[in-house]
């Protein structure tokens, strides 16, 4: 029974990579090379190559440089700067992007790009290697220094080592996340794979066009989700042993310290401040009218209802798959727990783009109704349910399962009294983090919302597009409120990526 | 309460046997303790008898009645067999209070005078009702849940290793405390341990499982002192082993002449002492054998003295007292009782001494 669901659920959360594929089957190699191989898609590569690359270097140095004078630094307060690095997560980056661009019209080129990106995503990569800095055995750099090491000899021979794979997971899901956006890239008319998909979309109605391209996107992405999935094997590698380290003494940066105050600051200032600050002017003094109080709380009301039905669609979803994972071990709940991951590791574009077609294709009293766009959230946020409820299972062994039987419980009494109050808990978190999730996103919103039906980030959309930036702050500010608390769990799950 | 009594039982995960033809019997109001190694199928045996799991073949039966086995499999939750397994496994979402009353009737499940009986059985104070199960050190996480197992009034209780994850000075009181409240609620126990101490200092008679077979069902003192055959001695204590020629009744050893147990055939044997029947004296003592001292374990109570013997075998020597030889010493060494000889087949193997059980 449970099998079944969960195969289910792995099918539809493949479906778009097999929409793909089979239309590239379906195309021939010619079709193929003749969409595929053209300067245009050369150019596309090249910008999004670029950008990745630029941007995953980017955070790994503000990343690591933060993470460093965070945990392992003499800096004052610095429980006050580990929550103002993260809180930049709460922000959207499309939101992000325009809040720079409204300010600043020239930031529309690569550099630009680069620093809106970088300053949205830097945290990907601060989280994991904070929380591995603090993993760290001190006693190991202690070895180090007794073994007569200097400062930056411990750091690049001792600690660096064992940073590698925080820094790596950080950078890749980075890289992945940059692949998928669509909202911050296109506000900023930097044309890249998701951009120029939606493009074609929306001006040709291009279908093979568009998908071809759908499919070198898909392509790039698996080849980063693969490296994840190695390395996220290894990832034993940084996992410290249990027990309370002593705490570290810092090192302490004396003459140093304004240096390193300003820079934190001017990280915090261009990546929390400036957005902020932006949305405040354009809420308060900017060109636009009144706040249409109306039209936010009917979005905002839809938004909350959409999140809610997907939250709990897909927690329900998640479910079987994540008992199966931990309580019928093997490859066959591997195989479908990696599904739910594969599916999400598609750009929401892309999501979008295949339930289009598919819906008018084969169910055109589906296409743009409400069940399409809770599947495409479920394909894309999945892999956030699945792995709550299977941390929450794994902390319910099938122990207290004989222990409720043997003093005489029956299967049903056992569920009520046992089962469910253990893994609500895990089953809300998982839900939340869908719930929070759904309310900022656009992609697939954007595409398959039915007629009629605005969203807090389609709403800011279509303002934001039509460069009425001030009737677009509103929209900003209660999606920025209500991610807010996203980022208290994602701090809690610093060491988590797309894989667990 | 109800005695128990298991036959034949036999059990296979795949191709690997973990219990063959087991027969094991417990007298109703026993604590009967299942000694062997880890992977000797002991948990397995405990879950078949909860009914977690079912046998291949064989019967369990609670009194006169058959539960498992014989075509029937009652379901765990209607045999009424308490269980506590090895860290306690409490309810985490539960008080106390919560996790006590779980098993009882939902009009009972209120009572708190009901909960304040168990815990005072149990050796707990009434005033942890109310806490977690977190907030409790890992011996009252044990008593709680012994409380919880004894809470229904189970016709058998079974105990999983429930001492094994506590250290060594909270294990002896828990121990005394799970003893008192079994010995006062007149509970049929099945306790599983790889300690031996445990073994023989808390069962009234002590069950050695050995690669999934029941090796040897005894009392504690018989089992120490007649174990079936050489691993069993060694498994249950320290044991000196010594090659020797029996000669009416009398063994002839590297310790001099020993008297046997019981009737021996005389031949080549192995002869089993146990380290605190060897008495050591200053040297220079008439007729005694002399050893060398090899070295000295100093414990408190008592120390281990390693021994080289004339014929360079070791062996080990348990001495009381403070008056203790220094390493490189020579003492002279008597042996006081008697010991246990098991004869030697012709390939040099020693023979068990009873027929399996």
């Amino acid at each position: 029974m449970a099998l079944a669901l969960a195969v289910g659920v792995a099918a539809l959360a493949l479906l778009p990579l097999g929409y793909i594929a089979w239309y590239t089957a379906d195309l021939g190699w010619e079709g193929v090379r003749e969409l595929v191989l053209r300067p245009r898609v050369g150019e596309l590569l090249w910008n999004t190559t670029r950008l990745v690359l630029g941007t995953v270097i980017g955070c790994a140095v503000l990343g690591v440089g933060a993470a460093w004078l965070v945990e392992r630094s003499s800096v004052p307060a610095r429980r006050v700067w580990h929550v103002l690095l993260v809180a930049p997560l709460a922000v959207p980056a499309f939101v992000n992007s325009y809040a720079w661009i409204s300010l600043l019209p020239g930031l529309d080129t690569y550099a630009g790009a680069l620093l809106v990106v970088t300053l949205s995503y830097f945290p990907f990569v601060y989280l994991p290697v904070a929380a591995a800095f603090r993993g760290l055995d001190p006693a190991l750099e202690e070895t180090a220094r007794g073994l007569g090491l200097s400062s930056w000899a411990v750091f690049r021979r001792v600690q660096l080592p064992q940073l590698r794979v925080a820094l790596l997971g950080g950078g890749l899901l980075v890289a992945l996340h940059l692949l998928a956006e669509f909202g911050a890239l296109q506000m900023l008319r930097y044309p890249t794979f998701t951009t120029a998909i939606y493009d074609q979309y929306r001006a040709t109605f291009n279908g093979p066009g568009a998908t071809m391209l759908a499919g070198v996107l898909v392509l790039l992405c698996l080849g980063l989700l693969l490296a994840e999935i190695r390395l996220r094997g290894r990832r034993g590698y940084a996992r410290t042993a249990r027990g309370a380290a002593r705490p570290v003494r810092p090192v302490d940066l004396r003459g140093l310290t304004a240096p390193a105050l300003l820079a934190l600051a001017t990280l915090v200032g261009l990546a929390l401040v400036v957005p902020l600050a932006s949305l405040g002017y354009w809420m308060t003094g900017g060109r636009s009218a009144a706040v249409d109080w109306a039209a936010l709380s009917t979005t905002t009301g839809t938004t909350l209802a959409l999140a809610a039905a997907a939250a709990a669609v897909t927690t329900a979803m998640a479910l079987p798959t994540g008992w199966l994972a931990v309580r019928a071990r093997g490859r066959i709940s591997t195989l479908l727990e990696r599904s739910t991951y594969l599916g999400s590791s598609v750009p929401g574009i892309v999501v979008a783009l295949a339930l289009v077609t598919l819906s008018i294709r084969a169910t055109p009293w589906l296409y743009q109704t409400v069940p399409v766009l809770l599947a495409a959230y479920a394909i894309l946020f999945l892999p956030r349910a699945v792995v709550t409820v299977r941390s929450a299972v794994e902390q319910f062994p099938p122990l207290y399962d004989d222990v409720a039987a043997s003093l005489g419980s029956s299967a049903p009494d056992r569920l009520r009294r046992v089962t469910v109050p253990l893994l609500a808990p895990g089953i809300g978190a998982g839900a939340a983090l869908v719930f929070l999730a759904v309310v900022t996103e656009l992609t697939a919103t954007l595409l398959l919302a039915p007629t009629g039906t605005t969203t807090l980030a389609t709403a800011f959309w279509s303002a934001s597009s039509a460069l009425d930036y001030g009737s677009a702050a509103p929209y900003a500010v209660v999606m920025v409120l209500l991610s807010a608390p996203a980022t208290v769990l994602l701090s809690r799950d610093a060491r988590r990526g797309l894989t667990p | 309460m109800s005695s128990l009594t298991v036959q034949a039982l036999t059990k296979a995960f795949g191709t690997t046997p973990v219990l063959t033809g087991v027969d094991l019997h417990v007298p109703e109001g026993s604590l009967t303790a299942l000694l062997g190694a880890s992977g000797c199928g002991k948990t397995t045996l405990l879950r078949l008898i909860a009914g977690f799991d079912d046998p291949d073949a064989g019967t369990v039966a609670l009194g006169d009645r058959i539960v498992a086995g014989e075509g029937r499999a009652v379901a765990a939750r209607r045999r009424g067999i308490g269980f506590v397994p090895q860290e306690g496994g409490l309810f985490p979402h539960l008080t106390v209070a919560g996790n006590i009353s779980f098993g009882l009737p939902r009009r009972q499940r209120r009572d708190g005078g009901r909960v304040r009986d168990l815990l005072e059985l149990v050796g707990l104070d009434a005033s942890l009702a109310d806490r977690s199960p977190h907030q409790l050190s890992g011996g009252q996480q044990q008593r709680v849940a012994l409380a919880r197992a004894l809470a229904p009034a189970p016709s058998l209780v079974l105990l999983d290793e429930p001492f094994s994850s506590l250290d060594a000075g909270l294990r002896e009181e828990t121990r005394q405390a799970v003893s008192a409240a079994l010995v006062a609620s007149g509970a049929t126990a099945v306790l599983v341990t790889h300690d031996q101490a445990e073994a023989l200092s808390m069962a009234d008679q002590v069950a050695v499982l050995r690669s999934g077979r029941l090796v040897q069902l005894t009392d504690p003192r018989t089992l120490y002192r007649s174990p079936r055959d050489l691993d069993v001695a060694a498994f249950v204590g320290e044991a000196v082993v010594l090659d020797a020629d029996v000669r009416g009744g009398t063994a002839h050893c590297a310790l001099g002449a020993v008297r046997c147990d019981g009737d021996v055939a005389d031949g080549p044997a192995r002869v089993l002492l146990r380290p605190e029947q060897l008495r050591l004296a200053p040297s220079g003592q008439a007729g005694a054998l002399v050893a060398r001292v090899h070295g000295v374990d100093f414990y408190g109570h008592d120390s281990r003295v390693r021994l080289v013997l004339s014929d360079g075998a070791t062996v080990n020597a348990r001495v009381d007292g403070a008056d203790l030889p220094a390493v490189g010493d020579d003492v002279a060494v008597t042996v006081r009782g008697t010991a246990l000889a098991f004869p030697v087949d012709a390939a040099g193997r020693s023979v068990p001494l009873q027929p399996s059980v």
